[in-house]
């Protein structure tokens, strides 16, 4: 899960992290009071979506005063926010953020991420801020510096060290930094964060550091154990169709091409994405039902795997475990009683009982349920009817 | 003899009581493991399916010399109960549940290690030695014993690829599923040290997915140390970047952990990679013939 800048700088604040101090608003009017309220000369608006790359599109302004303030917050909100981070459709901006302009001496990057070869975080700062960090890690690999932290001993003192002397700070910023990096680490770890990025972090007067940006990503199985964070969660910025399919259990990730899936277990529904490719076609979706599989999860799968009016054939591929296959075979049937499939569903069952299965699909004598006898057979059957063929 | 668990092992069930402990349990027996107890805190002192209950895994270890345990623990608690079987003295740890939270994941896993347990899991199937003992989740039918070790990240997926070779007119020594989250016990490298070692196994098919790197890691490792045959598959060559696939582990970070560059490790390494998840069981029966 991923929160806004605004919301994560809230958290910040509260770990004694040092932010500019914005105000969030959703509409001009609420922005310009906020201004009004921050004071000072100069205001950054800053458009609130879950993407980066906001400032090339237009979500981030300089402004001069509270009325162009207003005129910039009013221009963000309900624009199309186009990122390279956000795809070509864009996100609908809702909300914007109002913050002092501060005097950047420096921009420097500072982040937080899960390190699974280490199994531990690893803390990432760089002297080249307001770069992606992917760029500089690709490009410039002597300017990246890592120091992997073991949860056994959490942040030290030391680790802020290393950190420090390889950004080539002066003694005076190296505490400063230490302070606002062992702050952040504590952010991380007490909120089950899976990511944090700071970037650009600046240097302002007085050699104090302050997270001009902020983002944070969350361990998604931690969640529920933060009632706080869970409450941030905006879902205008998910894919209504994944969180719906969260809802029931399931597991859906939508996809380009026209061959709809549907599977027990994320493995064996990739595995299924990557044999329509390979027989010529091109996956619609990904979807797991779960190990199990039963008639109300396969009747929701159709359902919302039907939403896509790209979809021309769907693939039921089920390897029945403790679920029999021939319960799973009644389930499909009964879901295609419930909701109108109108595009062929090929089935292929394996596993436990697949023999009964197939005798109940075969009785059932529906138009558009053509029968598979093997993984490689459903899915040729698939791409074929996918093209009318 | 195969690897990790056989008839001799004697397993604890955690969360022997609750439903999923129960019901899985029940078909672990019926497939001849020798299931010697569980643990429920508070319910220590009752029978359940005809064996005691516990209120700790000490209290089991000592009164049934239990050397492996099955966690059907929930997410929340579920880390907890690792590092109590660890601590206990269990040399097996075997943790099904899924959505454990990665931060504590990072504790348990250390703690079994200082333990000297052996972890596999969590968010996977279990373990199996075709025709011994059944740990785990999977369906005892498919797995046809045999002289093929099969380990996976998947869980469905196993069955199939098991399902595969068994069609293929081989059989199973061990399965094992690792499991699909970011931090797992033990990974490819711990289990194929076994496999080419363990005289009931004659190939190794391994099951990745995208997502991190340890199936690079075997890859240098199977170059190194590994005689015998490999198969692999890697599933998710057409999943998109920066999506997670189900798996709390499966994702595309930036252009790191893709199914292309594990394909190409892992053939670097000698291992014969399918490109089809259909070609599992006929390219291990090819290269045993």
């Amino acid at each position: 899960m991923n929160i806004h800048e605004y919301q994560a700088k809230q958290i910040f604040k509260s770990y004694g992290v040092e932010v500019p101090g914005g105000i969030m608003a959703t509409t001009p009017a609420n922005a310009r009071h906020a201004a009004e309220q921050i004071g000072g000369e100069r205001w950054v608006v800053k458009a609130q979506i879950h993407a980066g790359g906001r400032g090339k599109g237009g979500g981030v302004k300089l402004a001069d005063s509270v009325q162009e303030v207003e005129r910039f917050a009013g221009d963000m909100l309900g624009m199309t926010l186009v990122t390279h981070q956000t795809g070509p459709e864009g996100k609908l901006v809702k909300k914007v953020y109002i913050e002092p302009a501060v005097p950047i001496l420096h921009e420097f990057y500072l982040g937080v991420v899960l390190d699974r070869g280490r199994e531990m975080p690893v803390m990432l700062a760089s002297t080249e801020g307001g770069v992606e960090i992917e760029k500089v890690a690709a490009e410039t690999p002597d300017k990246l510096i890592k120091v992997g932290i073991d949860p056994l001993i959490g942040f030290r003192p030391h680790h802020a060290r290393e950190l420090a002397f390889g950004l080539g700070l002066t003694k005076p910023q190296i505490k400063q930094f230490g302070k606002f990096a062992a702050a952040l680490y504590r952010v991380y770890a007490d909120n089950d964060a899976s990511l944090i990025e700071v970037n650009p972090l600046i240097l302002t007067e007085g050699d104090r550091f302050m997270a001009l940006d902020a983002k944070m990503g969350f361990d998604d199985n931690a969640v529920p154990r933060h009632p706080d964070i869970a409450e941030m969660r905006d879902l205008d910025e998910e894919n209504p169709a994944e969180t719906e399919a969260g809802r029931y259990g399931l597991s859906y990730v939508k996809l380009e091409g026209n061959v709809g899936c549907m599977v027990n277990g994320a493995g064996l529904a990739m595995s299924t994405m990557d044999i329509i490719k390979l027989e010529g076609g091109e996956p619609a979706n990904f979807l797991d039902v779960g190990g199990g599989a039963s008639a109300e999860t396969v009747a929701k799968g159709f359902e919302i795997i039907l939403r896509d009016p790209a979809v021309k054939a769907i693939f039921v591929n089920i390897f029945g475990g403790i679920v029999r296959c021939d319960r799973i075979a009644g389930g499909i049937l009964e879901a295609t009683r419930k909701i109108s499939v109108n595009v062929p569903v090929i089935v292929r069952l394996d596993g436990t009982n697949h023999r009964e299965a197939a005798e109940i699909l075969k009785n059932a004598n529906i138009d558009n349920i053509i029968t598979a006898n093997s993984l490689a057979d459903g899915a040729r059957k698939s791409v074929n009817a996918a093209k009318g063929a | 003899m195969s690897i990790l668990v056989n008839k001799h092992s004697r397993v604890i069930v955690q969360g022997f009581t609750g439903k999923e402990g129960t019901f899985h349990a029940q078909q672990c027996i019926d497939y001849g493991t020798n299931v010697v107890g569980g643990v429920t805190p508070g319910k220590g002192g009752q029978q359940h399916l005809g064996l005691p209950v516990f209120n700790t895994v000490s209290a089991a270890v000592q009164s049934t010399g239990a050397d492996v345990s099955i966690i059907f623990v929930p997410p929340a608690f579920a880390a907890d109960a690792v590092m109590e079987a660890a601590g206990a003295g269990i040399e097996l740890v075997v943790c099904i549940t899924e959505g454990i939270p990665v931060s504590d994941m990072m504790l348990a896993k250390k703690y079994c290690q200082k333990c000297g347990a052996v972890l596999v899991g969590p968010n996977c199937p279990g373990v199996i030695t075709a025709g011994e003992a059944k740990i785990g989740i999977m369906p005892g039918v498919v797995f046809k014993p045999g002289r093929v070790g099969l380990i996976s990240k998947s869980g469905t997926l196993t069955y199939e690829a098991a399902n595969q070779v068994v069609q293929a007119g081989l059989g199973i020594s061990t399965a094992i599923g690792i499991g699909g989250d970011p931090i797992i016990g033990a990974s490819y490298i711990d289990l194929l040290e076994r496999f080419e070692s363990d005289p009931d196994t004659d190939a190794i098919v391994m099951i990745g997915e995208i997502g991190g790197d340890l199936e690079i890691q075997a890859a240098d490792y199977i170059r190194e140390h590994v005689s015998k045959p490999v198969v692999a598959f890697i599933a998710g060559q057409t999943a998109p970047a920066g999506k997670r696939m189900g798996h709390a582990g499966a994702i595309i970070a930036g252009s790191k952990g893709t199914a292309k560059e594990k394909m190409d490790a892992l053939r670097a390494a000698g291992v014969a990679v399918v490109a089809s998840p259909a070609d599992i069981g006929n390219k291990t029966k090819e290269i045993l013939d």
